[in-house]
């Protein structure tokens, strides 16, 4: 309101009524609540909070042409004005920037089922990995690793173990012999020559585990094939026993099929170990109940045979220079395919052997 | 070797049900492969008796209409009561013969069911059965007549023993003495602590022959001398031979139902009664029999080594050759059996055959095992022989041969027993009572030792030691083995002496696998040995599972593949005539002669597999495959001396043995074909090129922290133009590129395949030998990046470009890409155009654009002045 005694412009100062702020105030709110897009929006701020023509700031102008009294209290008003129509706005800038921002997502959907292989998948051979796998377990205990060549000497792959030339369980070796034979040059026929050769290479006490593979003069078919992993180990130290071997083989086994499985030693024979002994697991499938219900991984046996043992044979011993009345050992071996047969549920032995990818890929890196 | 349980039951009264039988013999080391029931699936047959029959006419052959009596006709009835007509095609029957009927609602082996039914014009009310029919065997000539003492109407299945089990027992190469119910009979006895009267052992009253004196063996026989002339002129070969003489041995004797039946089950096809007597005694007692016709042997009996040139029809028709080191039984005509293996033709016994003299003897299980590997003639006989016969069974088994020859065929034995007995006497083994715990790791009693020792058929002759202390009394095992004595000497040393059955019982350890089988495996604790600390895998043994990895990551399928080749393997990849590849080791008795020898390089598999994958539709592949190759090594010695096994070979004994041993390095190979990358909705895929060849080689060598040098190689199977011969410090690890179009072409692989192999061996060594890794500093300057374009002559390999441009900058170079190769009009005929990038940093400053420049012009320089190369304009 003028003071008494001015002359104000009633046209110029009507701007900063309060009625007429409430007014523009009231447009603006109803302006940006009326956008719907940040375009809108942004027009809306044009013609109600910032742009030239926009009432508060029209009003804003006439502020200087108020008498000096009246001044402050229009400018209060004018500000609090301003903050409303401001906080309307921003509120509306947040909530459409936000409706915005979900619709581009949106958007920019994709179907991500679609397929992604750019690259191709490698694998290792299942064998590979079972090896590495079961060759951990040992080393965690302390063993080594010995390895020793494939074509192997007849004194190596039998004299020193015990099986002199006419011995009865050669026949069950099926050996391929390597020309000219006179050289007694033999494709080894387990790995058990690795041992001979641990034992003359490494001072006693002597653990190694001998990974690797053997040969047999079989014709490839779906249970038979020429060429095969196994995993040997050895102990030989002063007071091995029996009993170590049992404890040793159960660590093994659960490597190999898990824990909570008990295995059997069944006496047997081999010439390289005395006493020698079967080693059988408690069928993993069916864990031995196979009588309640048909199995097909241990034809209802209930137990599955994986490997051959026994306490090093003195003869061994003396072959290799330990002295068998101070020294004891064990042996113990394993065919890998077999192991991987039973463990992945492979049908083929020659699947193997085949070398087709489709094999090895399900595999991966690790097994 | 099948065990007839009804048999085993006859050596061993009280067994409990088979099943428990095998399950204790697997316990005791006899792997029990398989438990079969016979006879259990036969119901509803009886005896009958014919009553009458009337002949009907057919027209193919004539059958006979049947009255047959099948329930006991009631005292003082002549009634029709209990007898039914049944209609028999078979004629080998009388009125008044007993016979087996399978009344309507009965059921034969294999389930087939009997029903009445219609036929010739009569209703036949059941059927009569042949011996086959009831799955007694392979007689079908015609029905079963059994004997007049069969009671009619009595259930057959029960009055033949029809129901049976066989139980198929693995028997290991050392327990020769188990290949018989007796072996057998005794496991199950010991296990069961059952009483055992052991058959193979001379009865009482019997003296062994040969000890004391020939003539008391046979069994009622008191007649003195030789039976039959034998001259053993190598006792090393055949340390025990027996002969008996039986005469008026009836040919048209039969051999009974139940010993045909319990030999065809044990696997044995019954012929003749002399036939079916020495089968029976060798499934029995174990010992291998030979029949000789007495008519046909001329003069002594022989035991020789044959000699050059002598030849010897076999029973199985083949001629044989043979050899000075074969043991024969020869006459005054020559050799007549192959001792221990088989028989001749010439004095085999026939359906006319009246005398015979029977051989039991002992042979030695090498002579025998060379002899039947020679001949490639496996026989029981040999195959026990080669396992170990008890040499003391030879009297007995002739005596238990001779009365059943009485018994089934009216022979009658003739007087006199010829035993030539050189045996050896049997070495005792000192056994330590601590030995047992020492291998099994638990404790024995003393008295738990001698028990199972005894179980076992230990037996020690007096000890001349003067502690004796005589165990006899102690000993109640249940083993009747001529009273088992233990000795110790000297308070906790055994002297043992093994039974003459058990010849590998020759150690400690061997008596100690005995006790601790027989005491159960089961019972041994379950402990793990204090390791030393290892050293964990070697670094040669993690970098070879460091190559497997990286190419499994970098997408290449790992293959195990044959190693054996064809012969013409070298051929199939056009290797030159000097190739060391061609040096490929041959397998003396190959699986197949298209893959007798071994492969010389993985490419050989690696190609066979692409083929067989392509095959099977997968054109896309990318396989890898580490393992060993084999290669002759020339000059090497042929044969050397073996070491003895009683002492360690020395160092010079080992290294000869190694020196006769091909090359076998372990060798890593890669081929890749197809798309490299998979063609998708998104990527349009790549084909494989020479280069992923080489790029998989880098894998490898980089996953053992190395850096292939690649130069322009040519070496087949790879194409000239598009092969990297790849070195590490100078030395060939191998190559890589694109295979020659000729392998592929007759590969039958498609063009453009590519191939990488290396020698792991070499890489390896490179890499365990190169000194550790020096860390890069790591400069936290800016770097000044510079472009060049350089003009080369085309035949200037990038290599030699890159290696002078390296130089040229010096120590300021961080890194070099080149990033464009072009070749056209613009850049003239010849002339290539390499664009490289240089990256260029200091670690101590911030290089100035001059100090870049000059690295560049520096760099520039050196290249222009080694391989003509000119900034491009
Ligand atoms: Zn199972």
């Amino acid at each position: 309101m003028p003071a008494p005694g001015e002359t104000v412009d009633p046209s110029r100062v009507h701007a900063l009524d309060p009625d007429q702020l409430a007014a523009a105030v009231a447009a603006a709110r109803e302006s940006i609540r009326a956008a719907t897009d940040l375009d809108a929006l942004a027009a809306a701020r044009t013609a109600h909070v910032h742009g030239a023509a926009a009432p508060l700031v029209l009003a804003r102008r006439e502020l200087g042409a108020l008498p000096r009294e009246e001044r402050a209290d229009a400018g209060r008003r004018h500000n609090a004005a301003r903050a409303e129509v401001q906080a309307a706005y921003d509120t509306r800038l947040a909530e459409l920037t936000a409706e915005r921002d979900a619709r581009v997502l949106r958007e920019e959907r994709v179907d991500v089922t679609l397929p992604v292989a750019r690259r191709r998948r490698g694998a290792r051979h299942p064998l590979s990995s079972l090896s590495d796998r079961l060759v951990d377990v040992f080393v965690a205990m302390g063993y080594e690793v010995a390895e020793g060549p494939e074509i192997e000497h007849d004194w190596f792959n039998f004299e020193a173990l015990n099986m002199a030339p006419d011995h009865p369980a050669r026949s069950e070796h099926d050996t391929l012999y390597v020309e000219p034979t006179a050289s007694g040059r033999v494709l080894r026929t387990h790995t058990s020559p690795v041992q001979v050769r641990a034992l003359l290479d490494r001072p006693l006490p002597v653990y190694v585990v001998c990974p690797g593979r053997t040969y047999r003069n079989d014709t490839i078919d779906a249970t038979h094939s020429p060429v095969f992993g196994q995993l040997e180990g050895l102990a030989v130290d002063e007071g091995i026993t029996m009993a170590d071997l049992r404890g040793t083989l159960e660590v093994f086994a659960q490597a190999l099929f898990g824990s909570g499985l008990s295995t059997r030693l069944r006496p047997s024979f081999f010439p390289f170990t005395e006493p020698s002994a079967e080693l059988d697991v408690q069928c993993f499938a069916c864990r031995g109940e196979a009588a309640r219900q048909p199995c097909r991984v241990c034809s209802d046996e209930g137990w599955i045979e994986i490997g051959g043992c026994g306490m090093v044979d003195p003869n061994v011993l003396r072959a290799t220079g330990v002295d068998p009345t101070r020294y004891s050992g064990f042996a113990f071996g394993m065919g890998l395919e077999r192991a991987a047969m039973i463990r992945h549920d492979v049908r083929e032995i020659r699947d193997f052997v085949d070398g087709d990818v489709r094999f090895s890929l399900p595999f991966g890196i690790e097994v | 070797m099948l065990i007839v349980m009804s048999w085993l039951r006859e050596y061993v009264e009280g067994l409990p049900p088979t099943r428990a039988v095998a399950d204790a013999l697997i316990r005791a080391g006899f792997e029990v492969e398989g438990l079969r029931g016979v006879g259990g699936d036969v119901s509803g047959v009886v005896v009958g008796e014919i009553v009458d029959f009337e002949i009907v006419e057919t027209k193919k052959k004539d059958v006979r209409w049947c009255q047959v009596r099948v329930a006991p006709q009631p005292a003082g009835e002549s009634s029709g009561l209990g007898v039914r007509g049944v209609i028999c095609g078979a004629h080998n029957f009388a009125v008044g013969d007993r016979v087996a009927v399978a009344l309507p609602g009965a059921v034969l082996p294999g389930g087939f069911a009997i029903t009445a039914r219609k036929t010739y014009g009569h209703v036949s009310d059941g059927m009569i059965c042949s011996a086959r029919e009831l799955g007694l065997g392979e007689d079908h000539d015609g029905i079963l007549v059994l004997p007049p003492s069969a009671p009619i109407g009595a259930d057959v299945t029960e009055l033949l023993d029809l129901v049976d089990e066989i139980l198929d027992i693995a028997v290991t190469p050392d327990r020769g003495y188990a290949l018989s119910v007796r072996g057998i009979a005794r496991e199950a006895a010991t296990a069961f602590a059952l009483p055992f009267t052991d058959p193979g052992v001379p009865r009482s009253g019997q003296v062994e022959a040969g000890q004391v004196e020939a003539g008391q063996v046979a069994a009622g026989e008191s007649a003195a001398g030789e039976a039959y002339p034998v001259v053993v002129e190598d006792t090393a070969g055949c340390d025990r031979y027996v002969a008996r003489v039986v005469t008026g041995v009836d040919p048209a004797a039969r051999t009974p139902l139940g010993w045909s039946r319990r030999l065809s089950l044990a696997g044995m096809r019954p012929i003749s009664v002399p036939v079916d007597v020495t089968n029976a005694v060798l499934l029995g007692l174990g010992q291998p029999l030979h029949a000789f016709d007495r008519a046909k042997l001329t003069g002594a009996i022989i035991v020789r080594r044959a000699e050059a040139g002598e030849t010897l029809r076999t029973l199985d028709g083949v001629e044989r050759i043979l050899d000075p080191e074969d043991l024969v039984i020869a006459d005054d005509t020559g050799p007549i059996a192959l001792a221990g293996v088989m028989g001749g033709a010439n004095t085999e016994i026939s359906a006319q055959t009246t005398d015979i003299v029977l051989e039991a003897a002992h042979f030695d299980p090498i002579s025998v095992a060379r002899t039947a590997r020679r001949h490639r003639l496996s026989s029981e006989a040999a195959r026990r022989f080669e396992r170990g016969v008890d040499p003391a069974l030879a009297p007995v088994a002739a005596a238990t041969a001779v009365d059943l020859l009485v018994e089934l065929a009216g022979a009658r034995p003739a007087p006199g027993v010829t035993d030539l007995d050189h045996r050896p006497t049997a070495a005792p083994v000192l056994l330590s009572l601590h030995e047992p715990e020492r291998l099994a790791g638990r404790p024995y009693s003393a008295e738990v030792v001698r028990r199972r020792l005894a179980d076992v058929g230990c037996v020690v002759a007096a000890s001349a030691t003067s502690d004796i202390t005589d165990f006899t009394t102690d000993v109640t095992g249940a083993t009747t083995v001529g009273g088992v004595t233990t000795t110790v000497v000297g308070g906790d040393v055994l002297v043992v002496t093994p039974p003459s059955w058990r010849p590998d019982l020759t150690r400690p350890a061997d008596l100690v696998e005995e006790i601790m089988r027989l005491e159960g495996y089961d019972t041994i604790p379950v402990t793990l040995p204090l390791l030393p600390a290892g050293r964990g895998l070697t670094p040669a043994q993690r970098m070879h599972r460091a190559v497997g990895r990286a190419l499994a990551y970098a997408g290449l399928a790992e293959v195990l593949t044959l190693p054996f080749v064809a012969a013409d393997a070298a051929d199939a990849l056009s290797l030159v005539a000097d190739d060391k590849r061609r040096l490929a080791v041959r397998v003396a008795n190959p699986i197949a002669e298209d893959a007798a020898y071994l492969r010389t390089t993985l490419l050989s598999g690696l190609i066979a597999a692409a083929v067989r994958n392509i095959g099977r539709g997968q054109q896309d592949l990318a396989l890898f495959e580490v393992g060993r190759v084999f290669r002759e090594q020339p000059g090497a010695p042929v044969r050397v001396p073996t070491p003895p096994v009683d002492r360690r070979p020395s160092a010079e004994e080992i290294a000869a043995l190694d020196s006769v041993l091909p090359g076998q390095d372990r060798h890593v190979a890669a081929l890749l074909t197809g798309r490299r990358e998979p063609t998708g909705w998104s990527t349009p895929g790549r084909e494989a090129d020479w280069a992923d060849a080489v790029d998989a080689a880098h894998v490898v060598a980089e996953a053992v922290g190395l850096t292939l040098t690649v130069t322009a190689g040519d070496t087949m199977p790879w194409h000239p133009g598009r092969c990297a011969e790849l070195t590490v410090g100078g030395r060939l690890v191998g190559f890589a590129g694109e295979l020659h179009p000729r392998v592929l072409g007759d590969a039958g692989l498609p063009p453009r395949t590519v191939a990488m192999e290396l020698s792991l061996d070499v890489l390896v060594e490179a890499a365990t030998a190169a000194p550790p890794v020096v860390a890069p500093v790591i400069s936290t300057y800016p770097p000044a990046d510079r472009d060049v374009a350089l003009v080369v002559p085309s035949r200037v390999p990038v290599a030699e470009v890159t290696e002078a441009l390296r130089e040229g900058a010096g120590d300021l170079l961080e890194s070099l890409t080149l990033f464009d190769v072009f070749e056209g009009a613009q850049v003239g005929a010849g002339q290539r155009s390499l664009a490289f990038g240089l990256r260029l940093r200091a670690g101590d400053r911030t290089l100035t654009a001059a100090e870049a420049n000059a690295v560049r012009d520096a760099a520039v320089e050196l290249a222009a002045q080694r391989t003509g190369a000119a900034l491009r304009a």
